[in-house]
């Protein structure tokens, strides 16, 4: 039985983890992620779950100790936003490369400067290549969805790579809104147990983690990754599917929402898809030929099906809460057209910079976003590349 | 309920503006809404004018941006009434709720001529009488369901014994005090 | 998950690396042959040892076989030439050579 019940992004994702009691949880606090280890130390405190909780001294120290118990064989979590992941960098990539299955909570915050803690997808998107799985939530639902998903994703043994749960600071973490949960049981049977194959701890079987590999070796291993991302797409559309079953909720890499016929296409990730639903709404009620896409799983980037699901669209705007300083486009709108450019499809693709720092972005920005998509005409108005709600 | 009401809280940080929204989205949750109560973060300074927001819906709640056009506004600290435009975008078939000993009269002149409802509470004195204490959040809260009429008073009267009881579990003593605050509070805003 | 260190070499294939380039084994650097790095080369003469061991435990390569209590010859695979042990020999029993051999 679905429990109904009203968290904030923050408490759905620590009650999540609640019901997966994972063994280890390093972190340090960091806006607006901060409730999580708030939340999940008292747990901690309270008895409802036997995690060992380690404050550590800073971010860095935060992966490292993930990296550390998740080698010893802990399944393992943390979490963090903006400077906090950037501090973790480093220790990212000795996670993904020594192929350890850690599930990071990401609050989605801006990087400095000028520093803001308000919500922007800088932090996410600056991590993108760091060998992690990238899942991105809409509201609490799909964060408590997401985080329960990761464990069974990044522990297949055609996977073996971390996990990254993202959600919109404060806009989804700080937001009390319905939400559905599962059953303790039903999560707990769900995620299972954690057996690691091999581990530091096992004296049975001693074993190195993280050696150092020659130029002979470092390129056959970074391909060895590659192959576990592109498995991992597999495993997170099964994951899917099951928890499907004991949710009756369905995920896939991304949403489609009235695409099918559409000719002008959002295409969006995280909590402004919502106001582009329903700006969506209004102008089919128009008859209007326009749709929505969110993107769910950034990584590994679902090319060959964006480019299905998007094959009869005239135009996009494929939308970015961040910045990469390309000069061109957001990185999420660059890994679209280069998707497209793949299945020889040349719709026309705007680049719109949105709301980073917390802008605020609302269906009628949407709907003036739909207008300028059907006028077309982009050649004529410069660069394809745009930004959304800035003084000018 | 029918359709979509959106409430804009303005209060001053560590009023409790933003508690008082979540606790409006709590008790609508517990008559089967669909809730959203969220605040607008800037530098958390203790005074600093802040706002929160509540989404209540019979349908699921998409939308996450701000609140431009709200059904109700209410105002937790008068003093904001010279500085900040409460009543932008507020709808003239809804209301302004002020916390002030003042008479809507001598507030309307503040609204920057809002057309619609000017409704007042004096939730320092509700709050004193109940509590012996200055919390602003009980009254408003009720002052909120009162005017906006988003729930029945006795059903929501049931809702925050319960809530309460949950809340301060242990201090039993504050249960009495707020409920009269609540109680007093729907008797005791005006327009 | 990929464990298998053998196919590890010159000429191994993505296919066939270990999992996080993790090695589920122990003892494996036996399979590491750094005796190809010496340019100096210790020679045993066993019949100025005493079998005090003084050269044993100062090996960094644990290149002196110890057999029934006794010293044997030089594991050259793995010994470096760096010449710890013939310095704390107390009876020469231990000659440095310029060259591999």
């Amino acid at each position: 039985m679905a429990i109904r019940e009203r968290l904030s992004g923050n408490e759905a994702v620590s009650v999540a983890i609640r019901q997966i009691n994972p063994d280890v949880m390093p972190a340090f606090p960091i806006t607006p992620s901060t409730e999580i280890p708030q939340y999940v130390s008292s747990y901690v405190a309270d008895g409802l779950i036997d995690t060992e909780f380690v404050p550590v001294e800073s971010e860095h120290s935060a992966m490292s100790a993930a990296v550390g118990a998740c080698a010893a064989g802990a399944r393992t979590v943390t979490a963090t936003s903006s400077a906090g992941l950037a501090l973790m960098w480093e220790v990212l990539h000795i996670a993904s490369s020594d192929r350890l299955p850690i599930a990071l909570a990401l609050v989605n915050r801006a990087l400095s400067g000028p520093i803001n803690i308000n919500a922007d997808h800088s932090d996410g998107m600056g991590a993108r290549d760091c060998g992690w799985i990238q899942l991105y939530a809409e509201d609490n639902q799909e964060a408590y969805d997401n985080m329960v998903m990761a464990y069974r994703i990044a522990e297949h043994p055609d996977v073996l790579l971390p996990v990254m749960v993202c959600q919109d600071g404060f806009i989804t973490s700080h937001a009390v809104q319905n939400i559905y949960l599962l059953e303790n049981e039903a999560v707990k049977s769900f995620v299972g147990e954690y057996k690691p194959e091999n581990y530091l701890l096992n004296a049975e079987r001693p074993m190195a983690v993280g050696p150092y590999a020659v130029t002979n070796y470092y390129m056959e291993a970074r391909r060895a990754m590659a192959e576990a991302m592109k498995n991992s797409a597999g495993v997170i559309q099964a994951v899917a599917k099951e928890y499907e079953g004991i949710s009756g909720r369905s995920y896939g890499y991304f949403e489609e929402y009235m695409t099918k016929d559409a000719d002008h296409v959002i295409v969006i990730m995280g909590s402004a898809t919502g106001a582009a639903k329903d700006a969506c709404d209004k102008l089919r009620a128009e008859g209007k030929k326009v749709g929505v896409l969110k993107i769910r799983v950034f990584r590994p980037f679902p090319a060959k099906e964006l480019a299905e699901a998007l094959k009869n669209v005239k135009t996009i705007a494929a939308m970015d809460r961040a910045e990469s300083f390309s000069g061109n486009s957001g990185p999420m709108a660059a890994e679209l057209k280069a998707a497209l450019f793949d299945a020889k499809q040349y719709p026309d693709i705007v680049s719109m910079v949105y709301g980073l720092g917390g802008r605020d972005i609302t269906v009628e920005d949407m709907e003036s976003i739909y207008a300028d998509l059907e006028a077309g005409n982009f050649e004529s108005k410069g660069l394809p590349y745009r930004y959304i709600n800035v003084r000018e | 309920m029918k359709g979509l009401t959106e409430i804009r809280w303005h209060g001053r940080g560590g009023q409790g503006a933003k508690t008082a929204a979540l606790l409006l989205a709590d008790v609508a949750f517990s008559m089967g809404a669909e809730v959203q109560g969220f605040p607008e973060y800037g530098p958390e300074r203790m005074g600093a004018p802040i706002t929160a927001y509540n989404r209540i819906s019979d349908e699921p709640i998409r939308v996450h941006s701000n609140i431009y056009e709200p059904d109700y506004v209410v105002v937790v600290d008068e003093t904001l009434l010279e500085d900040i435009d409460v009543t932008a975008g507020l709808s003239k078939d809804g209301a302004v709720i002020v916390n002030t000993a003042k008479d809507a009269e001598e507030i309307k002149p503040l609204l920057k001529g809002y057309e619609g409802r000017v409704c007042t509470i004096d939730a320092r004195k509700v709050s004193m009488e109940a509590l012996g204490m200055y919390f602003p959040n009980s009254p408003m809260l009720a002052a909120v369901i009162k005017v906006s009429g988003i729930m029945p008073e006795e059903k929501f009267m049931e809702e925050m014994q319960s809530s309460y009881e949950h809340k301060f579990a242990s201090k039993p003593e504050v249960i009495k005090g707020n409920m009269k605050a609540l109680e007093l509070a729907l008797v005791e805003v005006k327009g | 998950m990929k464990t298998d260190i053998n196919k590890l070499g010159l000429d191994v294939k993505w296919q066939d690396m270990t999992t996080g380039t993790s090695v589920v084994h122990s003892g494996s650097s036996a399979q590491f042959n750094t005796g190809d790095w010496r340019v100096d080369t210790p020679h045993f003469l066993e019949d100025q040892c005493k079998q005090c061991l003084l050269c044993v435990p100062v090996c960094p390569d644990s290149s002196i076989p110890v057999v029934d209590g006794k010293r044997v010859d030089f594991d050259y695979d793995h010994c470096k030439g760096c010449g710890i042990c013939a310095k704390v020999c107390p009876f020469g029993a231990i000659e440095m050579r310029k060259g591999a051999k």
